[in-house]
């Protein structure tokens, strides 16, 4: 009796197992396949650059960790190429060496920054490492902080700007500040005046500057304000009125399309610690460039999802 | 040749080291005695000196102490600095403070030509806005949270202070990061326990220096001619978490509320040795920037990152 019923499981095994083995054979196709779309072909030489970077550098002070960067970037790569389809425009602007990315920022939570960087690590050749300047705020809160630092961000003072762009890095900056990150739907696109410090930054270190223009993060989260009063009582740095949360899966942003775009690179020459009316007018050169790649933008794009 | 001649001559007077019977004071005067004659003023006994040490068992605060400093005496070490968050505050500010003008007093009055503090980066503090690297000149914020430190601040402002006004003596502050090795100071006490509390979700970026490398740089600041402060790092800095895993060390993470509750009450029934505020240097970043040592000094650490993280092992089996 046991015999017959080895026998049948023997086979029902031999019929249904070859079909399991072809399943499973086009489950790891599909997956390689989304893997390559996702990720490259020459994602681990990608990785494998960077690491290299950063141990002839011999380490990084400010924690980066590739192998934490690597995880972050495969996460990264999903938004960026399934969820935002993230269009890339004149990334070959960006120089080779130091320079100074200065971008309009917008979301209400900083994915603008996660992209400009998976930008720069997918589409850009070879693959840089974007080390945003984060508010101080940030690294009071336990693992963001940690992991901040290991992807390469940096709380956002100029000594630490100044030495990264020593290193010859790539240094990420929204002049903006948090007051554009929260900003109700009604200002989108609206840049908040501009701070100076990343002038002084450019003008001491001899940096050039990269105007970067950020579409469709404004329309990712809906904000209909900001209580200011609550983000005191609760130490935030804001309190954005966002209806769509207390939808179900309302916590994800909007799946609206990302474009970024790379202004050619602009140099100034002069005295950092000259005047703010004099710095002023150069930041106001980079401020209205930013505009201009915004507008055309906005003027070229089909529709908010499309 | 003549420059050589003159350093070689100067550096042969005597030194004097307050502290000596700490770790590091054995580790420096055992650096120092076959070049030059080391005297040691410590209230402790001086266990197991080299022959030619001539110690001195005594408080540096008692008059007695004068003639240590009365005849030739061409540099002091000071590192008699008290850390010992058990102590009453009183008694460890008296002694700290009281103990180091003395010191001072007794450099000017007979007109020592070198004066070394080794003081600490933790002077600049942990904090969430440092620099990822401290430069020499930033404000000393370690004292806000940190009664302990307090003093310690105070210490290197009296000898910034003295600095300035006394240009015919070398005035030299050291401010090493975490120092590594038999010392029983708190980053080595941390690093030697069994299983090792982490604040969930921080990571911060570590220095650590070999106790020898501070031995080292204690030398290069004592050679004639050499003045100022000067921050000493260690190798590269290195995440909390890859310190204590590299030890093989077992991790127990905290929420930073409840360990400040814990450590809290553990401290005051002496259970623990680490008070409260002292969390921050498992959650902020305090690292200093040493280029002005590697270039003026000269200085560059001769143990790599794992040497200096399994000094603190070396002596285990003793305790």
């Amino acid at each position: 009796m046991q015999r017959n019923a080895l026998a049948r499981l023997s086979d029902v095994a031999q019929s249904t197992l070859p079909f399991l083995a072809r399943v499973a054979h086009a489950a790891t196709r599909a997956k390689d396949e989304l893997r390559l779309r996702l990720l490259g072909e020459d994602f681990e030489e990608r990785v494998r650059s960077l690491q290299r970077r950063y141990t002839t550098l011999g380490g990084d002070p400010f924690g980066f960790d590739p192998e934490t960067a690597r995880q972050a970037a495969m996460v990264v790569a999903v938004f960026h190429r399934l969820y935002f389809r993230t269009e890339v425009f004149g990334i070959e602007h960006v120089p080779p060496g130091r320079a100074l990315l200065i971008a309009n920022h917008s979301g209400q939570i900083p994915i603008d920054a996660a992209i400009i960087g998976s930008a720069m690590f997918y589409d850009a050749r070879p693959p840089r490492v974007t080390r945003a300047m984060v508010e101080k705020w940030t690294a009071t809160l336990p693992f963001v902080s940690a992991f901040f630092s290991r992807v390469g961000q940096v709380v956002g003072l100029q000594e630490n700007a100044m030495r990264l762009l020593e290193m010859g890095e790539l240094v990420l900056a929204f002049p903006e500040g948090m007051r554009a990150i929260s900003k109700p739907f009604a200002q989108r696109y609206q840049l908040e005046p501009f701070g100076h410090g990343f002038m002084r930054l450019a003008l001491r270190t001899q940096t050039p500057i990269v105007p970067v223009a950020v579409i469709g993060a404004e329309e990712q989260y809906l904000s209909f304000g900001n209580i200011e009063w609550a983000a005191r009582a609760l130490g935030l740095p804001a309190f954005p009125l966002v209806p769509q949360l207390l939808l179900p899966g309302g916590a994800m942003p909007l799946p609206t399309k990302y474009r970024i775009y790379f202004g050619e690179p602009m140099r100034f020459y002069g005295d950092a610690d000259d005047d703010d009316s004099v710095i002023g007018d150069k930041v106001w050169l980079v401020q209205q460039t930013i505009n201009d790649l915004l507008r055309r933008g906005l003027r070229d794009r089909r529709g908010v999802f499309l | 040749m003549n420059g050589d001649a003159l350093v070689a001559e100067t550096e042969l007077g005597p030194v004097v080291v307050t502290g000596i019977c700490g770790r590091l004071g054995r580790d420096l005067s055992r650096a120092l005695h076959r070049k030059r004659k080391v005297i040691g003023v410590d209230r402790r006994a001086f266990v197991d000196p080299p022959g030619d040490v001539e110690h001195h068992q005594m408080d540096i605060r008692s008059s007695k102490a004068r003639d240590v400093f009365r005849h030739g005496v061409s540099a002091v070490v000071h590192l008699g600095v008290m850390h010992d968050p058990h102590e009453s505050s009183i008694e460890h500010h008296d002694f700290n403070v009281v103990g180091l003008q003395k010191v001072l007093e007794y450099v000017d009055a007979y007109k020592i030509p070198k004066l070394l503090l080794l003081s600490s980066a933790n002077v600049y503090g942990p904090r969430p806005d440092n620099p990822q690297l401290i430069r020499e000149d930033a404000p000393l914020l370690g004292a806000g949270p940190f009664s302990d430190i307090r003093d310690l601040v105070e210490l290197d402002m009296l000898v910034n202070a003295f600095f300035w006004r006394n240009p015919s003596t070398d005035t030299v502050i050291l401010r090493p990061a975490h120092i590594l090795g038999t010392v029983k100071n708190a980053p080595s006490n941390y690093l030697r326990l069994d299983v090792v509390p982490t604040l969930l979700g921080f990571d911060p970026m570590m220095q650590v220096v070999h106790q020898r490398d501070v031995v080292g740089a204690i030398e290069l600041g004592l050679r004639p001619g050499v003045r100022g402060i000067f921050n000493i790092g260690g190798p590269e800095p290195l995440p909390l978490s890859k310190a204590i895993s590299l030890l093989g060390r077992r991790v127990v993470s905290v929420p930073h509320s409840l360990a400040k509750a814990a450590v809290k009450n553990l401290f005051r029934f002496r259970l623990t040795s680490f008070p409260a505020p002292e969390l921050d240097f498992i959650r902020y970043v305090c690292m200093v920037d040493d280029s002005k040592a590697k270039a003026e000094l000269g200085y560059a650490p001769a143990h790599g990152l794992e040497a200096t993280l399994r000094a603190v092992d070396e002596e285990r089996w003793v305790a």
